[in-house]
C-alpha cells in the first residue's frame, strides 16, 4: 500500500433533493452518500459492501461523475476528476469505466452487442472498422464469439451473457479503473461464479484495479483485497477481507457477518441477527446512524457521529466501543462477549447467543448495555 | 471458419444470424392478417385518390340540375349524384385526395415538431421540462374539437388553415408522448453507460434515445391520423374547413345531409368513406404497435 493512489475520494456528499407541490419546493433531502473518504491503490480490489440503499450505487455513479457531487473531491491518478473540463473529462472517462448491475436495462435494446460495444470506441475517435474489429475480438475475449454472437441483440442473450456484454463494453476502451457495481447480483449462482471468475482472469491479465460494489458479503469476501463496510451513506468500518472476516469489529459488520448464510449446520441462525430495516436516509438519526439497531447503543452514540478510528494494521471502524483501544493501540481482552473481543462472531456459539440476548435487552426497552472495558 | 460457410440455411436461419428489427416488424406484420387487411384497404384508398384524375369519370364540379340525387346504381353513375347533381364516384375519388391531405399533413406536422419538443424537455429536463410541458398543458386544457373549431375560426375557412389549427391541436399530444418515453428510456442504465464512455449528447440522442423512443412515438401519431381525419371532415362539415364547391368528404356530407329523407343511400356515403378510411389507419396502428414492440 506505500504506492500512490490510483483513485482517492475526500469528504464526498450527494443528498438528494425530494421535491413538492406545484412549485417543485425541495421539502427534505435524501442523503445518499454524506462524507465518504477512501484510496484505491493500483492493481487491488476494493469490496464495498452493505444493505440496498445505503448509497452504495450512487457512490459508483459520484466516483464517475456521472452524478455531481454536492462537496467531496475525487482524484484519478491525481487528477482532480471533478473540477476536470469537457475535453480531459472525455479523455478521462477511457480510464475509468462502469459495469452496471441490470443486465436487461444496460444494454440498448436496438443495437447488436457488436454495436453497443464498439460505439465507445466510434465516441473516441476510432474508425469504424477498427472499432468493430476489436469490439469482436474482446467479445470473443469475454466468451461471445463474434462470428456467433456479435450481430445479434439483447434479447436474445441470457443474463449471463448480457452481463458479458457488458464487461467488454466497460473494456473495450482498455481503462485502468473498473468500478463493478453489483456485477453478479441479478445472476444465478453457477453463472455469478462464471462472471467472478471472468473478472478475476481479465484483473490479472489488463492490470486492472476493481472497485467492487455488492450487497453480497460472500462474493465481495471472495473478490477484494480490501473492503469498505457503507452504513446509511457513511463509512462504517474499512479493513483488508481477511480482518473483516476473522474479527469485524463494528457492531453492523459483525451484524452482516452472521447474516451471511453459513454452509456448517452448527453455525446456522435460528433469527436473524440484525432485524428492522436501516432508518429513512431523509431524517437519518443523529450521531452514530446504526445506534438505533445497535445492541451497544450508548447515549454518547446519540451526541455525536463515531469518527474512523485505527483499530489496527489498515483497519479503521467508526465506532465509540473502539475508542479506548485505538487510544491504547492494543486490542483489549474482553471478559464479556460482544464486540471489542477479537472472537469471531460466527465462530462461537456462546457469542451468537450473546449477541442475541443483547438485541432482546434492547429491543425490549431494558436501556443500553455498556460495552467491556 | 469454412464449417459455418457450410451450414444449412434453415439450421443458420435459427440460430447464428440474427434478424435485423425491421426485418422483425416485417415477419411479424405478415403473420396478422386483420393488419394485412387493413393496410390493404388504406393502400386503395390512397391509390384511388392519388389516380383520382384518371380514375374519375366526370369532373367533381361539374353538375346537372336534371340529374339531382340519382340513386346508387343509376345508370351512367354508379354511386348516384348529389344535390347538384354532381358524380358521387367522381367526387368522392376527388374528396379522398383532400381528407387525406388534411388527416396526415397535421400529424405529419406534430410527429415532427411534438417529437423534437418532447424529447428536448425530457432530455433536458429541469426548467425547460416545465416551460415545454406547462405550455402543452394550456393545449391539452381545452377538448380537441373545441379547440380546433377555435383556431380555424379565428384563421378563418380554407385547407390551409385547417391545417394549421389541426397541427396545433395534435403537437401537445405528441409531445406527451415524447416525453414520458424519452423520461423513461433516459433513466435505463444504458443512456448512463453511453456517458460513461464519454459520448456527447447528440450522438447519445441519436444513437442510443431516439432509436428506442420513435417507435411508440410512431405508434401513437398513427393513431391519431384517424381522428384527424374525422377532426377535418368536422371542420368541413361546420364550414370552417375545405370550401365549396371542392371536395371534401366531411364537407360532402354537410351538403347532402339535407337530402338525407330523400334519398338515404347517397348522404351515407361519404361517411361511410371516413368510416372505413379512420377505421383502416386504427387497425394498422393496432398492429404495428403489436409488430413494432421492442423486445428487450
Amino acid at each position: 500500500m506505500s504506492a500512490a493512489p490510483l483513485l482517492e475520494v475526500r469528504g464526498l456528499r450527494k443528498h438528494f433533493p425530494l421535491r413538492s407541490g406545484v412549485l417543485q419546493r425541495t421539502h427534505a433531502w435524501v442523503r445518499a452518500v454524506d462524507g465518504v473518504s477512501f484510496d484505491v491503490y493500483p492493481a487491488e480490489t476494493l469490496g464495498i459492501v452493505g444493505e440496498s440503499g445505503c448509497g452504495k450505487s450512487t457512490l459508483a455513479r459520484l466516483i464517475l461523475r456521472l452524478i455531481e457531487p454536492d462537496a467531496g473531491s475525487v482524484r484519478f491518478a491525481g487528477e482532480d476528476v471533478r473540477g476536470a473540463s469537457a475535453d480531459r473529462m472525455k479523455r478521462l472517462r477511457r480510464d475509468m469505466q462502469l459495469v452496471f448491475q441490470d443486465p436487461h436495462a444496460s444494454l440498448n435494446p436496438r443495437l447488436t452487442i457488436e454495436d453497443a460495444v464498439a460505439f465507445s470506441l466510434l465516441v473516441h475517435g476510432t474508425s469504424r472498422a477498427e472499432a468493430r474489429e476489436r469490439a469482436r475480438a474482446l467479445l470473443g475475449r469475454v466468451g461471445l464469439e463474434a462470428r456467433l454472437y456479435g450481430r445479434r441483440y439483447p434479447h436474445e442473450l441470457s443474463g449471463g451473457q448480457r452481463q458479458r456484454v457488458n464487461i467488454a463494453r466497460a473494456l473495450v476502451l482498455d481503462p485502468r479503473l473498473l468500478v463493478l457495481d453489483e456485477p453478479a447480483s441479478a445472476l444465478d449462482k453457477s453463472v455469478q461464479a462464471q462472471v467472478l471468475n471472468l473478472l478475476a482472469d481479465l484483473k490479472a491479465e489488463r492490470a486492472l484495479t476493481y472497485v467492487f460494489i455488492s450487497h453480497d458479503l460472500n462474493v465481495i469476501e471472495y473478490v477484494s483485497s480490501r473492503v469498505l463496510v457503507m452504513y446509511l451513506g457513511e463509512i462504517v468500518e474499512t479493513g483488508t477481507a481477511d480482518a473483516l472476516a476473522q474479527a469485524p469489529k463494528h457492531p453492523y459488520t459483525q451484524a452482516l457477518f452472521a447474516s451471511a448464510p453459513s454452509l456448517d449446520p452448527d453455525r446456522r441462525l435460528e433469527r436473524p441477527p440484525l432485524s428492522g430495516d436501516p432508518p429513512n436516509p431523509i431524517d437519518p438519526p443523529s450521531g452514530c446512524r446504526f445506534r438505533t439497531r445497535c445492541a451497544f447503543a450508548m447515549p454518547r452514540c446519540a451526541e455525536t457521529p463515531p469518527a474512523l478510528r485505527a483499530v489496527g494494521e489498515a483497519h479503521d471502524v467508526a465506532c465509540y466501543l473502539y475508542e479506548r483501544e485505538a487510544i491504547v493501540g492494543a486490542p483489549t481482552g474482553c471478559t464479556h462477549s460482544g464486540p471489542g473481543g477479537d472472537s469471531d462472531l460466527r465462530g462461537g456459539q456462546s457469542n451468537e447467543d450473546g449477541t442475541r440476548r443483547d438485541l432482546r435487552e434492547s429491543r425490549a426497552g431494558h436501556g443500553t448495555r455498556a460495552p467491556c472495558g | 471458419m469454412a464449417v459455418t460457410t457450410a451450414l444449412p440455411r434453415d439450421l443458420d436461419a435459427a440460430g447464428a444470424t440474427p434478424i435485423s428489427y425491421w426485418r422483425t416488424v416485417a415477419w411479424r406484420l405478415a403473420r396478422d392478417p386483420a393488419t394485412l387487411v387493413a393496410g390493404a384497404l388504406l393502400g386503395l384508398i390512397v391509390l384511388s385518390a392519388l389516380l383520382a384524375p384518371w380514375l374519375a369519370p366526370y369532373d367533381p364540379n361539374a353538375g346537372s340540375i336534371r340529374l339531382r340525387l340519382a340513386p346508387v346504381g343509376a345508370p351512367a353513375h354508379v354511386l348516384g349524384t348529389d344535390e347538384q347533381g354532381r358524380d358521387m364516384l367522381s367526387r368522392l375519388l376527388w374528396g379522398g385526395r383532400m381528407t387525406l391531405v388534411a388527416g396526415l399533413t397535421p400529424v405529419l406536422v406534430a410527429f415532427v415538431l411534438g417529437t423534437a419538443l418532447g424529447v428536448l424537455a425530457g432530455y433536458v429536463g429541469g426548467l425547460t421540462n416545465t416551460l415545454v410541458m406547462r405550455t402543452m398543458d394550456i393545449f391539452y386544457a381545452f377538448p380537441a374539437v373545441l379547440l380546433a373549431i377555435a383556431i380555424s375560426g379565428a384563421l378563418g375557412p380554407g385547407l390551409p388553415n385547417t391545417l394549421i389549427s389541426l397541427s396545433i391541436v395534435f403537437v401537445p399530444r405528441v409531445v406527451r408522448v415524447a416525453e414520458s418515453a424519452t423520461v423513461q428510456v433516459k433513466s435505463l442504465e444504458y443512456i448512463a453507460a453511453a456517458r460513461a464512455s464519454g459520448a456527447g449528447v447528440p450522438a447519445i440522442v441519436r444513437h442510443h434515445l431516439l432509436a428506442n423512443v420513435l417507435g411508440p412515438i410512431l405508434v401513437f401519431a398513427s393513431t391519431q391520423v384517424s381522428l384527424s381525419i374525422i377532426l377535418a371532415a368536422g371542420l368541413s362539415f361546420l364550414g370552417l374547413g375545405v370550401t365549396p364547391p371542392a371536395a371534401e368528404w366531411g364537407l360532402m356530407l354537410n351538403t347532402l345531409r339535407q337530402s338525407i329523407y330523400v334519398n338515404a343511400l347517397v348522404p351515407a356515403l361519404p361517411g361511410l368513406a371516413i368510416f372505413v378510411t379512420s377505421m383502416a389507419f386504427n387497425l394498422l396502428s393496432d398492429g404495428l404497435r403489436d409488430a413494432m414492440e421492442i423486445r428487450t
